[in-house]
């Protein structure tokens, strides 16, 4: 954590990234994470928790061990991604923002991704995934089912 | 054609340092270094004509100059890396194939301003690419063109890489800069400009990607030879995205000031399935649609502005003639209401207010008082907030509304256009 806060001319500044090696680690950002980070950078706990609920990639809720972020912005719509969604809700039975019961999937609809050459596309874990079809979902979902 | 920013993307392995080397790679930095002085350096820039490839377009080389001589303060060159305009992909690709291209050029943008240290905000999910600048910089590090007495000479500088979260706000540029001091992404107000009170409250530039990838070819090669390249007034090539109903999407680099015609038909191959264009976003999501009757026009910022609407970050989406275009503003209105930070109540509210109204009519849902108030919603958006995403709402959603009126008509009156069961590419 030093490494991380030494290379910033403001303590605060280190926020970010430490909030991403947290969720790293833990999955998840959970309260008593945000007041760790909160008293070790020296601000209020109000201020780590606005950051965290303000930007979409900080959890603090778990997502499954396979999670689909799937674009729904125009290049990726334009090519089919309601069908792609569509598809994604009814292979896994749930919903976006949902977790499958056994832990496996969780899936997320988002905002572009910057991956329009490869639309309709996802972000599947640390991956971009495109262009993809309900052939290509179901051999993503059966791999990590196994 | 000569390429510039994508020169190198074809090398195996581009992105390491000993291939970047054996293509004239550091030697833009080492002559910038040790045979120009800063002020030369920013004058090769100004003559160059590069413009802000982010999407504003502003002229580089006199934001650069606008950098305080005499305040004692630290200087900083922050790197905006934070892509997030819909359609536009490009800066990726020179960070994971050619991150060189972007430390050299910051290399000679901080000996320009008098910066020692560099922050690169690359969007969050891009790790690909914060992995291979992270690498690349070690290699940097490792060659002695960054750190203590970079090549021999007394110049420092430090480059850290900032990893963005997921917030579109924050590639509006004081936007980043309040996330990179680690608070919410809300845009300052302006001035003070960031070339005065940035980073910490010192003296900022604050460049794109590609902007800075330009850097070293134009200090190595001269200003007249980038120039030429380009059009009037808008100097060398840029990375155009092509998506959305085109046979091969992907980026082309070509000269500003080559049409919307060639890049749609010679380059990304054409329309999807032989059918007909409709519509094309020439400049990301905010830029305003231009119509079939408008290919001719030349992609460069100043010919777009005088087409009515804006070169932008160069993401080119395309739509055929199965588009249902109330469809297709919902989605973008969906997108901006979805990405507002909240800070001004006309774009919070206004944004989720037009969406809530574009998609009832898209539903067969509208009252005909709907489509009526939609224009005066839209434009009392823009103008009336701190940053400029207010006044992309309007003119994005706008442009949907009065070039393809009848459509938004026909979902009133008859609740559908005909096109709305067809709008999709089946996707199989």
């Amino acid at each position: 954590m030093d490494k991380i806060t030494s290379q910033y001319e403001q303590k605060r500044a280190a926020l970010l990234p430490l909030l991403h090696l947290v969720q790293e680690k833990e999955g998840i950002i959970t309260a008593d994470s945000e007041k760790e980070i909160a008293a070790y950078l020296g601000i209020a706990v109000s201020h780590v928790h606005e950051v965290v609920s303000f930007y979409h990639l900080f959890r603090q809720k778990p997502q499954g061990k396979c999670h689909f972020s799937v674009c729904q912005t125009t290049a990726c719509a334009l090519r089919g991604s309601e069908d792609i969604i569509e598809h994604i809700e009814k292979r896994l039975g749930i919903k976006p923002g949902e977790v499958t019961a056994n832990g496996k999937f969780s899936f997320g609809v988002v905002e572009c991704l910057g991956a329009c050459e490869l639309a309709p596309m996802m972000q599947c874990n640390n991956d971009y995934v495109g262009p993809l079809n309900k052939k290509k979902i179901d051999e993503l979902i059966d791999k990590s089912n196994d | 054609m000569q390429k510039v920013t994508t020169r190198n993307f074809d090398t195996p392995n581009s992105f390491r340092i000993d291939t970047y080397i054996k293509n004239q790679g550091y030697e833009a930095a080492r002559k910038a270094l040790t045979q120009m002085t800063p002020a030369q350096v920013i004058d090769e820039v100004k003559n160059a004509n590069l413009r802000g490839l982010g999407g504003a377009g502003f002229a580089t080389g006199m934001k650069w100059s606008f950098i305080p001589k005499d305040n004692p303060k630290p200087k900083y060159l922050v790197v905006n890396g934070d892509e997030g305009e819909p359609g536009t992909f490009k800066d990726k690709y020179i960070l994971e194939l050619d991150p060189h291209a972007l430390i050299e050029g910051m290399i000679i943008t901080c000996y320009a301003i008098g910066s020692h240290k560099g922050y690169v905000y690359i969007r969050g999910e891009y790790l690909k690419s914060i992995e291979r600048l992270r690498s690349a910089i070690q290699e940097a590090h490792q060659k002695g063109f960054l750190g203590k007495g970079i090549m021999g000479t007394s110049f420092d500088l430090e480059i850290v890489v900032h990893q963005g979260a997921g917030a579109y706000i924050c590639g509006e540029e004081t936007a980043l800069l309040e996330s990179l001091e680690g608070k919410k992404g809300f845009p300052r107000l302006k001035p003070p400009f960031p070339a005065v009170v940035g980073l910490f409250g010192c003296p900022t530039v604050i460049n794109n990607v590609e902007t800075l990838a330009c850097v070293g070819p134009i200090i190595l090669k001269g200003a007249q030879w980038y120039a030429q390249l380009g059009c009037e007034k808008n100097g060398g090539n840029r990375i155009f995205c092509v998506s959305g109903h085109v046979n091969k999407p992907g980026i082309y680099e070509l000269p500003n000031g080559t049409t919307l015609r060639e890049i749609i038909y010679q380059h990304a191959g054409g329309i999807l399935n032989g059918r007909q264009l409709k519509a094309v976003i020439p400049g990301g999501i905010s830029a305003p649609l231009l119509t079939p009757d408008q290919l001719d026009v030349k992609m460069d910022f100043d010919s777009l502005k005088a087409a009515g609407t804006m070169a932008g970050s160069g993401g080119i989406i395309v739509m055929d003639d199965s588009t249902c275009m109330v469809w297709a503003a919902m989605i973008a209105a969906r997108f901006y209401a979805h990405e507002s930070c909240g800070q001004c109540s006309p774009c919070r509210e206004g944004s989720g207010w037009v969406y809530r109204n574009i998609k009832r009519i898209y539903h067969g849902e509208g009252r005909p008082v709907d489509l009526k108030n939609l224009p005066g919603i839209v434009g009392n958006i823009g103008g009336n907030t701190i940053c400029a995403f207010g006044d992309a709402v309007t003119m994005c959603i706008s442009s949907y509304v009065q070039k393809f009126r009848h459509e938004f008509e026909a979902h009133v009156n008859e609740e559908k256009c005909g096109l709305c069961s067809k709008h999709q590419e089946v996707a199989n």
